[in-house]
């Protein structure tokens, strides 16, 4: 009798939690069904009393890409794919570089450099991006098309290259002794670094390069400050966001929706790729 | 003291300038202020013509540039722009005058050059010592070639770091010092170059934002308030409910467990600034969410989300959740599955019951392994600008604070932001920024040195 009703409470417990985990699902879900719903939605304005539209069309996509008088959309994402392309070559090769060297190598500096790496990660991000700005500008890169190489130097060179403790936690992982073998067998460390150690850390190269890439597309606010109203140089985040501002809502809410779907998927896509070397990464660091 | 001690002798090698200095020969001491003397002496001609063209270099540009910018560094400009009348051409022309903020920027730049330089001579006399040991105990010094050589072997660390330390000099840190000074200027927007003049002020703008009384004073300590209050609840709120949800999905009874996961996970991957973007239309007067709630007629007129202070605040701590929980769930669920199962399987013989063992052993465990990760989080939620303002951008505004140049959502930071790009108040907005990166840091290394990974760093290699 006892064993049996257990049972039933256990089921009734497991719909429960069945259920609950549907409702979650749903509230999770729902804004982005909803930008795809607004996306495909005939008409214009931010407001709809219907969630799902009345009249489907792909004419938002149309007007996104071929309406660019305004907002040139094609033009902003091959932009921020310029940069994001760039910036995450370079960046990975800084961060590559510390991770390794903070891991690997002991120097007199070294505990100073984890210091105020520290340090440094501590000050608001933006506190020094107005005075980035005016770097820039004193050295002539806000001007046309060098606003873009200045954005790339910016992501590549800035406080990410604070962020390198996950990259440095996997270096810590791979054994020292194959290392100690290649010197004993006559390689420089050159020759480990490049033959052996980044071979074995192809996990971390790949995440770094696709967090690094994927940066560009969601930054928004050092975009704005760098690139300012000048349309010609937009990334998407910045493009997007001034769609969105009073003057343009009522035209561009819509087409706002489709190249927010448009810019999501392929970053979407990387992310959930990504996001197992995440969670791998972080549980590893904090283990030791 | 000991840990100097330790330091000498994890590198027994190592060569100080003082020894250098002391022992070094005549042309040894003759690179103090030949460079590169010592390392021609020894037969490394390319090396000391290298080190004697970087000292060259650097004297021209300290006659012909370095030392005006200093001396302007100190006067921040002397002569504001005005109308001078021009006797040749009988009409009154505007004369172009100091721009203070350049003179800020070029004397700090000047003064990294010339710690640049301080070090590189610092190298020069080392190195030179060690040729002239080497010649002493007649060993041949090294060929250029071994030098490029052991830039990729012993000395890698140099090479490798050398470009990623210069970005990180320029990008962060000359930035930072310079935002750094201007909380000691003037440099508020009644004194904008070019065209007016701003100077140093001493500590006067902390005084301001420190005193209760002021206009400044008083937006300060409310909206520290507020910092405070946002950050504990996203921060602790996003943790437990996320551990909660990813304990739900790891139970062994839950199907579909990596169905679950990716809906989480999916929410994440949509760029931040369009689910913000997104959340912000939909919670609008007219937005989807009233619209939803009027037609089922649970209400009767929209609700102020973003309109009224409280409900404003408690809206953005609730969007934060959407994007917070999907984080934690990321985050702990490795470590979840990591508690030893004999830990659960005694306390069920003992007769503890679910919200016993939650309370008792997971979370006292996950406190112990993810503090690291909670403290980042908090100071993370402390500069957290992208939620606020794509939310409300700090509405709904007031004039309370300071004239307006906050709003009732705003975050120290976001009044940061609001305070130097709209306001051009830049002296306020890098006091600031100093106050913050104070409270961060007090928190973090009052955290981080008790944390195993820090003190421990090697144990596990």
């Amino acid at each position: 009798m006892k064993v049996k009703s257990m049972k039933t409470k256990k089921r009734i417990l497991i719909t429960i939690v069945h259920a609950f985990l549907s409702v979650m699902a749903v509230i999770w879900v729902f804004p982005i069904f909803w930008v795809i719903m607004t996306s495909f939605r005939a008409g214009k304005g931010s407001y709809s009393t219907k969630f799902i539209p009345d009249e489907f069309t792909v004419g938002n996509y149309v007007k996104l890409f071929t309406d660019t008088g305004v907002f040139d959309f094609p033009r902003m994402f091959m932009n921020t794919f310029i940069v994001a392309v760039a910036t995450c070559l370079l960046a990975t090769f800084f961060l590559i570089s510390i991770a390794y060297t903070m891991s690997r190598m002991r120097f007199k500096m070294r505990k100073p450099y984890l210091n105020i790496a520290l340090i440094l990660g501590m000050f608001p991000g933006f506190m020094s991006m107005i005075a980035v700005y005016y770097i820039l500008k004193g050295v002539g890169l806000t001007d046309g098309g060098l606003k873009l190489l200045a954005l790339i130097l910016v992501y590549s060179g800035g406080s990410n290259l604070l962020s390198f403790y996950v990259a440095k936690g996997f270096f810590d992982t791979i054994p020292k002794g194959i290392d100690e073998a290649a010197y004993i067998d006559g390689a420089t460390r050159w020759n480990v670094f490049t033959k052996i150690t980044l071979p074995l850390a192809k996990p971390i190269l790949v995440y770094t390069l696709l967090t690094s890439f994927i940066a560009p597309w969601t930054d928004f606010i050092f975009a704005k400050v760098i690139i300012g109203s000048d349309a010609k140089y937009y990334t998407v985040s910045v493009g997007l966001w001034n769609m969105l501002t009073k003057e343009n809502i009522y035209q561009w809410y819509t087409p706002f929706a489709a190249g927010a779907v448009c810019v999501s998927i392929p970053i979407a896509i990387l992310f959930i790729y990504v996001q197992r070397f995440y969670a791998d990464g972080l549980s590893g660091a904090v283990k030791g | 003291m000991r840990a100097k001690k330790l330091k000498v002798k994890e590198f027994p090698d190592v060569i100080t300038v003082r020894e250098s200095l002391k022992k070094g020969d005549l042309a040894t001491r003759l690179s103090c202020v030949i460079m590169g003397a010592g390392n021609i002496r020894r037969g490394q001609v390319v090396k000391g013509l290298l080190f004697l063209a970087a000292e060259i270099i650097y004297i021209l540009f300290m006659i012909v540039i370095g030392s005006g910018a200093l001396a302007g560094l100190v006067t921040l400009g002397t002569q504001t722009t005005q109308e001078v009348f021009n006797e040749s051409k009988q009409l009154y022309e505007y004369v172009q005058g100091d721009n203070s903020m350049l003179f800020l920027l070029y004397g700090i730049a000047t003064i990294f050059v010339t710690i640049g330089f301080f070090i590189l001579w610092r190298v020069n006399i080392k190195s030179a010592y060690a040729q002239q040991k080497k010649a002493e105990e007649n060993r041949p010094a090294a060929t250029l070639k071994e030098d490029i050589k052991s830039l990729f072997d012993k000395r890698l660390n140099t090479t490798l770091l050398f470009l990623p330390v210069m970005c990180i000099v320029i990008f962060t840190i000359l930035p930072l010092v310079f935002m750094i000074c201007m909380a000691f200027t003037n440099y508020d927007r009644n004194h904008q170059p070019p065209g007016q003049l701003f100077d140093w002020v001493g500590l006067v703008n902390f005084e301001k934002i420190l005193d209760t009384g002021s206009g400044l004073g008083y937006a300060f300590w409310h909206i520290l308030g507020w910092t405070f209050v946002w950050a504990v609840a996203a921060t602790f709120l996003n943790y437990l409910l996320g551990m909660i949800m990813a304990m739900i999905i790891n139970w062994k009874e839950t199907r579909l467990k990596s169905f679950w996961r990716f809906v989480f996970v999916l929410s994440i991957a949509v760029p931040q600034f369009v689910s913000l973007l997104v959340m912000r239309t939909m919670l609008q007067e007219q937005g989807a969410i009233n619209v939803l709630l009027q037609n089922l007629g649970l209400i009767d007129s929209p609700l102020p989300f973003w309109t009224n202070t409280t409900w404003a605040r408690v809206t953005i701590i609730v969007v934060n959740l959407w994007i917070g929980i999907p984080f934690t769930i990321l985050q702990v669920t490795g470590i979840l599955q990591n508690i030893p199962a004999e830990l659960y399987e005694s306390a069920k013989i003992d007769g503890a019951g679910p919200v016993t063992i939650f309370f008792k052993i997971t979370l006292p465990y996950m406190l112990f392994v993810t503090t690291p990760y909670l403290i980042t989080q908090f100071i993370g939620n402390i500069n957290n600008f992208n939620v606020i303002y794509l939310l409300t951008e700090g509405k709904p505004a007031t004039m309370d604070y300071f004239n307006g140049t906050a709003g009732k959502t705003d975050l120290l930071v976001t009044w940061l932001y609001k305070l130097t790009i709209d306001f051009n108040d830049y002296n306020y907005g890098a006091v600031i920024g100093i106050l913050v990166f104070i409270i961060c840091a007090v928190l973090a290394l009052v955290t981080y040195r008790r944390t195993g990974s820090y003190k421990d760093e090697e144990g596990f290699q």
